[in-house]
């Protein structure tokens, strides 16, 4: 822990000085995907305030990666759908399924190819916020345009994404808003709002939950096209009394009532904070942070600032105490080494198979992450893909062999999903699994001058590593057996 | 005493009783944990009233005119109650005595989400409660399995941990003994000082490195294992318990029974992937001396609707009915048969509390407290010979 006691001393400079690859490298993992020794280069001759202004300036509000082709075709009308002979619905359903991969496949590809890792982070920050599954909404279209949707809106305002979310197509079907009816109140939206956008649990009554379910009567799905459809026949228009206000409320305005409430502003930051900081939240700082972020009309951007211009951002004992989630992990590792990566499908399995299945959160909650990401199958999973990564040139062989042997006791058999993607599927599989290559030299390249075992450690880890790597190794070798540390699924 | 007379009595025993009869369990049960659970978990949500069938019901044929098992082909229990043809390979276990079908299992507000109610089941939860941890991982917590066991559980064939998730429990997840000997070979033990994300990385390495040193993983079987699966995960627990270390619990699955259309076929081969695994389990755990120690218990996030769909198949549902097996349980019918004529929106309405199966396992069998750990007091059913 040498390098980080030497900084700590150094830190009343810092608010002006270069802040060197350290702290880079620990600004660019938190805030994106695992950072290149180039990229890192480039910020640490940065003071932090300006490596942030940097990072915030370069977002973006639209994916660079052309989406499939399938997201400009209409969807099968809901009410066709409810009328098909079985036959169709399992056509239908092969078909979600295999726009399912390609869904993730694009958005990884994104995550890898992006000039904003910052934005990507955001969109799947909201994503697991403003939580749906593809289990449930199905059209894959749908979840498409709410993946388009939360990226527009990554870094701009909290409060007009509530708004869009709430309405969103995806979000109406994942959380029954649809049945949610003048007289017959599905309370499913109502309450998740409250608990898992807003307020969080225990800030609220399940009077505020009826009351608030009559207000967002009438919001339901156009049974053609697939899109939002008010209905006013089905708003109950009678007065509701959310959080101690009443009056003749529709849905936005109960929104806008849960936007003036402080503790919206606490929860969102506190989430922020347990995404970008700490497992533990500072309470004065998420308070000092929530009343800028509210005060800004929830401007994403000004709570982004705060967090990673906060002391305990930078806090030696805050480094590395983060663990990697499972798109941290393989976006991160693929970047962070300069791979070359030509089709990313094999990487949605994967992701898949360490526990962060995108587009298909385990439930309303979101991923749980943090510790809950680490258990004895995905930890040897998180081994076995770095494993499998650093051994790439005896790929077609290997893989062709677990293509032959599926179903039977291969491990990439056992990936979900492997066995539902049909022959063509699992032949570009495994084409593509094969294309993932990592050439030592070409990232030590990026290097100035010579690259010592403690440059690469220092470039890969939040904190030196636990089992101590010989010295008299091949470079391949040592980053591999960094990858293979405990302490590489840490940032 | 016959299954409902139990169940009131049970109830009606409630705290004053069963508190100090605990008390005399627990000494009675100086096995504890050598004493083996076998979780059987049927994802998907298995259709209960087709597999023990209320064959003596008009309303049960009246709400299922096509997917309905025909009295004749009933396996019967009793004058009511039949299981399902392809379950015919457990009557030897029925006839011995050895089979329990627990009715009626369920809990109040039932949640028709897989994903939500499987978790409500793994955490042994209400219905409106979020808990992190399974509620093994809790029990284990609060008394904990022998340091020398190889694990306190394995979860063969599935990456979620499901009950045995989170709490500190030292559960490990394997699809084959000798692909887990193999890939443990990446993990080392390692004792460092760290942060809280370091500790709990390095303490699962370290269960996963104990686990694999307890495991052996080659024990040949005169038992025959069925292809498929479901045998594969059953040879692969009988591995693991044929490993001299210990362990206290497996969980092994069977997948598919989510059976929304053209049901029959896809759940007479599920039903006999179940029945055909079940008694391979019982003659390989024969073989070693162990069916007389182990409890077998099956589980799922919900039963299906009672009504059959326009499909040919069922949609999700609530209650559901259950098996315990094994060398020591009270053979015969517990909870309470379907009652179709009092459907809570085209559902069945529970009888016994699926923490009360939990109960079960944690006091009679093992003789480990219950109600922390599942948050509350559920009368533990009478199914287990002392």
């Amino acid at each position: 822990m040498k390098r980080f006691a030497a900084l700590a001393l150094a830190l009343p400079l810092a608010a002006h000085a270069q802040m060197g690859a350290d702290d880079a490298r620990h600004l660019l993992n938190r805030a994106g995907f695992g950072a290149q020794p180039r990229e890192i280069a480039a910020y640490a001759a940065l003071p932090r305030s300006e490596a942030v202004e940097r990072l915030l300036a370069g977002t973006g509000r639209t994916a660079r990666t052309p989406p499939p082709e399938w997201v400009r075709e209409a969807i099968v009308p809901p009410r066709e759908l409810r009328q098909s002979t079985p036959e169709e619905r399992k056509a239908f359903q092969a078909q979600e399924i295999r726009r399912g991969f390609d869904l993730r496949t694009w958005w990884l590809e994104e995550m890898l190819a992006t000039p904003s890792p910052l934005t990507e982070r955001m969109t799947l920050f909201w994503h697991n916020h403003f939580v749906s599954s593809q289990q449930k909404v199905r059209y894959t279209k749908l979840m498409y345009e709410q993946n388009v949707l939360l990226r527009r809106h990554a870094l701009g305002s909290f409060g007009e994404l509530l708004h869009a979310v709430a309405k969103d197509p995806a979000m109406v079907i994942y959380l029954d808003s649809a049945s949610n009816r003048k007289g017959k109140p599905n309370e499913n939206f109502a309450r998740e709002v409250m608990e898992l956008f807003t307020l969080g649990e225990g800030q609220y009554t399940e009077a505020d939950v009826r009351e608030a379910a009559r207000a967002f009567t009438g919001w339901s799905i156009d049974p053609d096209s697939g899109g939002f459809r008010w209905r006013p026949a089905l708003h109950d228009e009678g007065t509701k009394t959310v959080l101690g206000r009443s009056g003749n409320f529709d849905g936005d305005a109960v929104l806008d009532i849960l936007l003036a409430r402080p503790r919206t502003a606490e929860f969102v930051v506190a989430k922020l904070w347990r995404e970008f900081v700490s497992p533990e939240p500072d309470p004065a700082e998420v308070q000092r942070i929530a009343r800028k972020f509210q005060l800004s009309h929830y401007a994403s951007k000004v709570a982004l600032r705060e967090l990673f211009l906060a002391p305990a951002f930078w806090a030696p004992e805050n480094r590395g105490a983060l663990i990697k989630s499972p798109v941290d992990l393989v976006v991160g590792t693929l970047h962070a080494l300069d791979f070359q990566v030509g089709d990313p499908l094999p990487l949605a399995l994967v992701v898949a198979q360490l526990g962060q299945n995108l587009f298909a959160p385990p439930n309303v909650k979101g991923w749980p992450g943090g510790e809950a990401w680490i258990n004895s199958s995905t930890l040897l999973a998180r081994k076995g893909f770095a494993e499998r990564i650093f051994r790439a040139d005896e790929m077609p062989t290997v893989a062709m062999g677990e293509l032959r042997r599926r179903g039977t006791d291969g491990d990439l058999a056992r990936m979900k999903g492997f066995g539902r993607m049909g022959e063509e599927g699992r032949s570009r599989f495994v084409r593509a699994l094969y294309e993932i290559q990592f050439d030592p030299q070409r990232w030590l390249g990026q290097f100035p001058g010579a690259v010592s075992h403690g440059d690469m450690e220092r470039a890969l880890l939040a904190r030196e590593p636990v089992n101590a790597i010989p010295t008299d190794l091949p470079a391949r070798e040592v980053i591999r057996r960094i990858a293979l540390d405990p302490a590489y699924q840490l940032k | 005493m016959k299954r409902r007379e139990f169940l009131q009595a049970s109830a009606a025993a409630g705290v004053a009783i069963l508190a100090p009869r605990f008390a005399a369990a627990q000494s009675a049960l100086p096995e504890g944990y050598s004493r083996l659970l076998v979780l059987v978990e049927l994802k998907g949500g298995n259709d209960g009233l087709n597999t023990v069938v209320p064959y003596a019901d008009q309303a049960y044929y009246g709400l299922r005119p096509r997917i309905g098992i025909r009295r004749d082909d009933v396996l019967q229990l009793d004058g009511r109650t039949g299981l399902h043809p392809s379950l015919a390979p457990l009557m030897p276990l029925w006839q011995a005595r050895e089979l329990a079908v627990v009715q009626g299992v369920g809990y109040p507000s039932p949640n028709l989400s897989h994903f939500r109610s499987i978790e409500i089941w793994d955490t042994a939860s209400r219905a409106e409660e979020y808990l992190s941890d399974g509620w093994l991982a809790r029990a284990f917590a609060a008394a904990p399995v022998p340091k020398k066991f190889a694990a306190d559980g394995v979860v063969v064939g599935a990456s979620e941990l499901g009950p045995l998730a989170g709490g500190g429990a030292r559960a490990v997840a394997l699809a084959n003994t000798e692909q887990f000997l193999r890939q443990a070979k990446l993990a080392q033990p390692v004792q460092a000082q760290g942060n809280r994300a370091l500790v709990h990385l390095l303490k699962v390495e370290a269960d996963v490195v104990q686990a694999a040193a307890g495991l052996n993983g080659n024990r040949d079987f005169r038992t025959q294992f069925p292809q498929g699966p479901f045998g594969n995960a059953v040879r692969t627990a009988a591995q693991v318990v044929a490993s001299d270390a210990g362990v206290a619990a497996v969980r092994i699955t069977l997948n598919g029974f989510d059976t929304h259309q053209n049901q029959p076929g896809t759940h007479a081969n599920l039903l006999r992937q179940l029945a055909e695994g079940l008694v391979a389990l019982r003659a390989a755990l024969q073989e070693l001396g162990r069916w007389d120690s182990t409890l077998v218990v099956t589980y799922a996030e919900f039963g299906r609707r009672a009504q059959e769909n326009g499909s040919n198949g069922t949609d999700h549902g609530t209650a559901n009915a259950h098996f315990a097996l094994g060398g020591r349980v009270k053979g015969g019918l517990y909870g309470e048969a379907p009652r179709l004529d009092r459907l809570e929106h085209g559902n069945l309405v529970h009888a016994v509390d699926f923490r009360s199966v939990y109960a079960t396992v944690l006091e009679r069998w093992w003789g480990v407290p219950a109600t922390g750990p599942l948050g509350g007091r559920f009368a533990a059913l009478d199914l287990v010979k002392v």
